[in-house]
């Protein structure tokens, strides 16, 4: 059936996957089943597909942001090498829900890695495969794995090189150790950009039958900034709420923001123009009393966006964007603003109260912005 | 007898007094097959359990109401057993991995796992997954979410996760991208009235709309809590008249109380007292961070008008400082002194500006 299924059934007895197909994720049904369907990452999978016929594959890194294809590729292209048959006996997918310790390293990838890969199997679907003589082990999500587990897997690389591959993939590539680096042939995923990511959307749009219309895939493809992943995951959440109802409804713009957890425009926009912002004549005559009933107004204004349950973060980027692009702030205001905006955003980052320094950066871009 | 809070819990999503949009949402989510990963967020009070247990409801029926609670014991790889509580019926469990600490990463591992690879043995169930409610998932550490991700995926077929966190900031992105985020944002005040007067009807006496709004408008958008007070209150006078005084608790009359230690005198020996009074409040486990963040509102009521954002951004800032750092007290005493020393200046009217 559908390229996971010799996966899922690994693990748990799937009969019911096989029975409804339609209950899965449609990340997963949709994802590519040879490296020509990997969207928008032309280099690598042309460098990728002479290995097909070259039976000679590197010890691969996979590094990008998330949603760009990196575990569909190396998945498609074990699936090509190998047949489904084979699949299981030559491929070792460990990821970060695996416990992955140094013990691990030493146990598991170790006794895998050491394994003569056994004789090729018959196709059963008819087709033939290349089955080059070695196995593969992906290590997904490898910069969680800890510096002692990395180190361990230094020396494994090169004693079994003869029959083993492997394959790390990470979002960052400073996380992986040099000298596992420097044992792999890098290959970088850019981000998706929109036109292929467009119509992947379509594509999966017009397969499960779900009409979109153009400003649903561009709203899709602002809210998930090159990551397909998670437009699809949109797209199907979308889709799960029109179809809920009866009759159902056509997905809009505002379906998708509401489940990307974006705020919606004009509660950003009453907030920036409360802190001066957008009317710039609006808070420009203030003096000292009118300014009194603004520290006020403003505190009110965050305790009220912050009731309202949207995340801090989000409040951050969306309030960044639009003072960024502002037409008519002047530099050095913006440049206060930026200023102001990694500060916050770095306090979130360590955990900061979210009320408080949603309050800091107000205060700031109000002042800055008067 | 239990808690009006508890007691007047809607069970059913018809039940559910406000947000009627995101209760129909819920409905047909539950009704049709396709039931996705959940997250659920907003502000506490704001009715953020209430809807998953109702979701629950819909989906299973009313199986989801026998609850039991085990102990389990899980093994860390440094072989040391943490004992867990967990909430679970015949069709959902509930945890909350926040308790075992930094350990969080095993417990996710160990029970998602072993609830992935079991069936669902009931034949007569609606559907042939369970649900894990993940409670307080924003304390969850980055390891545990990491591990969350696949699992995610790849047990789709028979477990269903659903997220409850107050906020979605420290949620890693691959987790949210593969929720269907759900936002509960706080009742407004109408919407707490009308909750009350529903109370008030079933427990058979009237409530006059100045009291309700009163309470409501003190509860500052903590269903829970306006709730608790309702019931203190009228424990205390029952028929609710007369002016209300909303009894505050302690140690937010005490907060107030040191707020007005610093805006009264700044000196080193009123720098004492308030430090006395802080070590009183974190010795009776009041979070560092609600005491910090009282006071501060307290005293930027006080203060002149040029001087509240300063203090606004100090708090800010000694907060931060607070997480990072390892006593809190020291934080919270830097943030008195420089509040102290900025009012001080004010008044002398020395420019306090590069004296960062």
């Amino acid at each position: 059936m559908t390229f996971f299924q010799p996966q899922a059934s690994r693990k748990a007895a799937t009969k019911a996957v096989v029975e409804e197909p339609s209950l899965q994720p449609w990340v997963e049904k949709y994802r590519p089943k040879t490296i020509d369907d990997v969207a928008s990452q032309e280099h690598t999978v042309a460098v990728l597909r002479r290995t097909l016929t070259s039976t000679n594959l590197p010890h691969m890194l996979f590094y990008g942001p998330p949603g760009t294809g990196k575990t569909s590729t190396i998945l498609a292209l074990a699936r090509q090498l190998f047949g489904p048959d084979n699949f299981r006996s030559r491929v070792l997918e460990l990821n970060a829900s695996d416990e992955r310790g140094i013990s691990i390293v030493r146990d598991k990838i170790k006794n895998f890695a050491r394994q003569t890969p056994r004789a090729q199997t018959k196709a059963s679907d008819g087709k033939t495969y290349p089955c080059p003589p070695y196995k593969i082990i992906i290590l997904d999500e490898a910069d969680s794995m800890t510096q002692d587990a990395q180190a361990a897997l230094r020396r494994i690389m090169e004693t079994y090189a003869r029959i083993t591959r492997f394959c790390l993939v990470c979002n960052y590539v400073t996380r992986i150790i040099d000298p596992l680096a420097s044992r792999c042939s890098k290959f970088r995923f850019k981000p998706l950009d929109s036109e292929s990511t467009a119509s992947r959307l379509a594509h999966v749009a017009q397969e499960e039958n779900v009409p979109v219309s153009d400003q649903v895939i561009s709203a899709l493809i602002s809210t998930s900034q090159g990551d397909l992943r998670r437009s699809i995951t949109y797209l199907q959440s979308a889709s799960r709420l029109s179809h809920s109802t009866d009759p159902p409804v056509p997905i809009t713009p505002a379906d998708i923001q509401e489940i990307a957890g974006v705020v919606p425009d004009p509660v950003i926009n009453s907030f920036a123009t409360s802190l001066g912002v957008e009317v710039a004549d609006d808070s420009m005559d203030v003096d000292g009393g009118v300014k009194a009933k603004n520290f006020d107004e403003v505190r009110k204004k965050v305790k009220g966006l912050m009731r309202e349950g949207y995340s801090a973060t989000q409040i951050l980027t969306q309030l960044h964007d639009l003072v960024i692009e502002h037409p008519t702030l002047a530099a050095h205001k913006k440049a206060q603003c930026a200023l102001v905006f990694a500060e916050a955003d770095k306090a979130l980052c360590d955990g900061a109260d979210e009320e408080l320094w949603i309050l800091e950066t107000a205060l700031r871009v109000y002042k800055a912005a008067s | 007898m239990s808690l009006w809070v508890d007691f007047y819990r809607p069970k059913q999503l018809d039940g559910l007094h406000y947000h009627h949009d995101l209760s129909k949402r819920l409905r047909s989510l539950a009704s049709s097959d396709d039931f996705p990963h959940m997250l659920f967020y907003g502000p506490s009070g704001a009715g953020k359990k209430t809807r998953i247990a109702c979701v629950l409801r819909e989906l299973f029926g009313k199986g989801t109401e026998k609850l039991k609670i085990d102990q389990r014991v899980f093994l860390t790889p440094s072989k040391r057993k943490l004992d867990i509580n967990v909430v679970q019926s015949n069709y959902h469990i509930e945890i909350t991995p926040s308790e075992a600490g930094s350990y969080d990463r095993t417990i996710i591992q160990d029970l998602l796992k072993e609830i992935a690879q079991t069936q669902q043995v009931d034949l007569s169930a609606k559907h042939r997954f369970k649900v894990v409610v993940i409670n307080e998932a924003d304390t969850l550490s980055r390891d545990a979410q990491a591990a969350l991700r696949r699992t995610m995926e790849k047990y789709m077929s028979n477990m269903r996760i659903i997220l409850c966190a107050n906020s979605t900031s420290k949620l890693i992105a691959p987790i949210k991208s593969r929720c269907l985020l759900v936002r509960v944002a706080a009742p407004t005040t109408e919407e707490i009235v009308e909750v009350m007067k529903h109370v008030a009807k079933q427990e058979r006496f009237g409530l006059e709309d100045e009291a309700a709004k009163e309470i409501a408008e003190d509860s500052n958008g903590n269903l829970r809590k306006a709730l608790l007070v309702f019931e203190a209150l009228r424990m205390q006078s029952p028929d609710l008249s007369g002016p209300l005084t909303i009894a505050k608790p302690d140690w937010e009359t005490y907060c107030h109380k040191v707020a007005d230690m610093i805006v009264q005198e700044q000196s080193p020996g009123r720098v004492m007292e308030v430090r006395s009074k802080l070590y009183e409040l974190l010795s009776h486990c009041i979070p560092p961070t609600v005491i910090l963040k009282t006071i501060a509102e307290r005293v930027v009521d006080r203060v002149d008008e040029s001087l509240k954002a300063d203090i606004m951004h100090w708090a800010a800032v000694y907060e931060l400082r607070m997480r990072v750092g390892n006593k809190k007290i020291f934080h919270l005493e830097a943030w008195v002194v420089k509040v102290m020393s900025l009012y001080k200046h004010f008044f002398y009217g020395i420019d306090m500006d590069g004296f960062d």
